[in-house]
């Protein structure tokens, strides 16, 4: 992180168009459309089980929380959105710079192109079956629960503010995902066979979490990501085992996919954005 | 008491607007109407959530997919609460699904049209919504008191989503030449079918005469149908646009709105199982049933071990 410590010291400047910006200046904005992108995401993977859930009350649970998500991004997108508009040359090589409008929760979500999102991985996965969303929003939501409980001490008073609220969303999501994992895992043998393979399947996209991109260095967010991997690790470890599906194999050495928040993503990605923005692509400059 | 006496004594509540409370005696007939009106009121909120979530992984702005989100999800809770009414008089949830399922009960009509553009959730909530709310305003009223009042809170919360929808349709009449004409066309498509909506003329319906006598029903199809009319006539001038219906007129005399001749051949269609998405809707429900079949097993087995485990630890030490 070498680079972004003499960025800090303000010694590294690029040029631009609009004149000399040091480099660490984007970073902040990076990282707040990093966490609303995980956030629309996921909202928009749970949100496809609304009319389709395997039982009514859990039908309005899973559509609540892609509400709360969505909400959340929206809340984040509106920020950077501010902070973008206000330096606008800090949102680099972005599709969004025609026109010299100014940027909106909207454009932030529906204009830029799939390399452009910051997602991880493991919130664009396909929903496959009730218990992988479970597993996939479980695992997630503790991250979640992790990540904003130290963002609400940020000195950025509109991300701790942010943070402050949907922590309050996110301690009922752990909660609440946390129970369906030990009941999925501790039903009927089928339940159980099902969330072994859950688990087999999603935990290749769960170490991308806390592996930090340059714009998660402490020195942006006010805390370090890969020191969260701990707790995070104890935590859902607790319940894995309440729900008897923790192997020693997790603790092994398992190849981890990584990239989204580098804007590589899977192949699903384009499909998610294609739905996504069809609306806004199909009829540009219409207020909806 | 004698069963005569009863009788009368239940009439003698419904005439002097007394709710009938679950534990009163009731008439089977009148016990089975209820449950097939709101079972059949409730496998409607639940089917209906369809042609709308067809739409909110494309709703064209976040506010938009927010506000659609949320409505179909008050429809769910719209669903529970009425199944919850309707297990008050004896049915089980499980029982009225299945019905649903096998094509024994009914659910509205109006669902089984395709949801095809994002204008569509406009006019589902202008005109469908709005269908739906005179019929069950007029409902609130109705002599069995569980049901009465679900239909309370459901009425607040579809006035609500009645005005939503009114009001991106509003925003599309306001847009580009592409949204107007986008507006136009879902309304041209949802007009006929929401008239529908209210049922058979009254010279036809099979239900009409015991369900008003025993103020199940408060109003007559034709006569909710008349005041829907009344209303989205002035309403469609607000955005605009128009109704496809070139009877439509107003007519002074009797001081409402004239109108075309619903196309009843379509309606019994639609009824039989015949319409555009009856096959898909009741499909896309039966998946859901038996997709999630694993999770409700797993609860209950989990439920049971729990409740197992505690007992054991309650044992005394030997």
């Amino acid at each position: 992180m070498q680079q972004v410590n003499s960025a800090n010291n303000q010694t590294d400047l690029i040029e631009l168009d609009s004149g000399k910006v040091p480099l660490w200046e984007g970073f902040r904005e990076a990282f707040i459309l990093h966490l609303a992108d995980n956030a629309l995401i996921l909202a928009q993977r749970n949100s496809e089980w609304c009319g389709h859930g395997p039982v009514l009350e859990q039908d309005i649970a899973i559509t609540n929380i892609s509400l709360d998500l969505l909400g959340q991004a929206r809340n984040l997108y509106q920020y950077a959105a501010l902070l973008i508009n206000k330096e606008p040359h800090n949102l680099s090589a972005s599709s969004l710079h025609s026109g010299g409008k100014e940027v909106t929760e909207d454009s932030l979500s529906f204009l830029r192109t799939e390399r452009e999102f910051k997602n991880c991985l493991l919130v664009e996965q396909p929903n496959g079956n009730w218990g992988y969303t479970i597993l996939r929003q479980y695992l997630f939501s503790v991250y979640q629960f992790l990540l904003y409980g130290q963002l609400q001490y940020s000195e950025d008073e509109n991300l701790a503010a942010i943070a402050v609220k949907s922590l309050k969303e996110v301690t009922y999501h752990v909660r609440w995902s946390s129970e369906w994992v030990i009941r999925l895992g501790d039903g009927t043998a089928e339940s159980h066979k099902k969330m072994v393979q859950a688990l087999e399947e999603v935990w290749s996209f769960t170490g991308e979490l806390f592996l930090p991109e340059p714009y998660e260095n402490e020195a942006i967010t006010g805390f370090d990501l890969v020191a969260l991997q701990h707790s995070w690790l104890q935590q859902i470890t607790n319940v894995l085992k309440e729900a008897t599906l923790f192997s020693s194999a997790l603790n092994e050495k398992v190849f981890m996919q990584s990239g989204g928040k580098k804007g590589l993503h899977t192949e699903h990605m384009g499909y998610i954005l294609a739905e996504l923005q069809f609306m806004q692509r199909a009829y540009p400059d219409a207020e909806w | 008491m004698a069963l005569q006496d009863a009788d009368a004594l239940f009439q003698h509540k419904i005439d002097n607007e007394i709710k009938i409370e679950p534990k009163d005696f009731m008439p089977e007939a009148y016990r089975k109407t209820n449950i097939r009106q709101i079972s059949q009121h409730a496998h409607s909120e639940i089917v209906g959530m369809l042609p709308e979530a067809n739409w909110i992984s494309r709703a064209p702005s976040l506010k938009r997919k927010a506000i659609l989100l949320a409505k179909v999800q008050d429809e769910a809770g719209h669903g529970l609460y009425l199944y919850s009414a309707a297990e008050t008089l004896g049915t089980s949830r499980d029982e009225m699904i299945n019905d649903l399922h096998i094509g024994k009960a009914k659910y509205s009509s109006i669902f089984n049209y395709p949801s095809l553009t994002w204008a569509d959730m406009g006019v589902i909530g202008w005109l469908v919504d709005g269908a739906a709310i005179l019929n069950q305003v007029a409902l609130c009223r109705t002599s069995y008191g569980p049901y009465a009042r679900a239909l309370v809170r459901i009425c607040k919360e579809e006035s609500f989503h009645q005005r939503q929808g009114f009001d991106s349709l509003l925003v599309l009449s306001k847009g580009t030449p592409a949204q107007k004409e986008m507006c136009q066309d879902a309304i041209n498509r949802w007009w006929w079918p929401s008239l529908m909506m209210f049922g058979p003329k009254d010279s036809e319906s099979t239900n009409n005469d015991q369900s008003i006598k025993w103020k199940i029903k408060r109003k007559t199809n034709d006569e909710l149908r008349q005041s829907f009319v009344d209303m989205a006539a002035e309403q469609v001038k607000v955005l605009g646009m128009v109704l496809p219906d070139e009877k439509l007129k107003w007519n002074s005399q009797k001081n409402q709105y004239d109108f075309g001749e619903i196309n009843w051949v379509e309606f019994w269609n639609v009824v039989k199982g015949n319409g555009p998405c009856n096959k898909q809707r009741l499909a896309a429900r039966v998946k859901a049933h038996e997709d999630g079949a694993w999770v409700r097993e797993a609860a209950i087995a989990f439920a049971e071990k729990r409740k197992m485990k505690r007992e054991i630890l309650k044992e005394p030490a030997i």
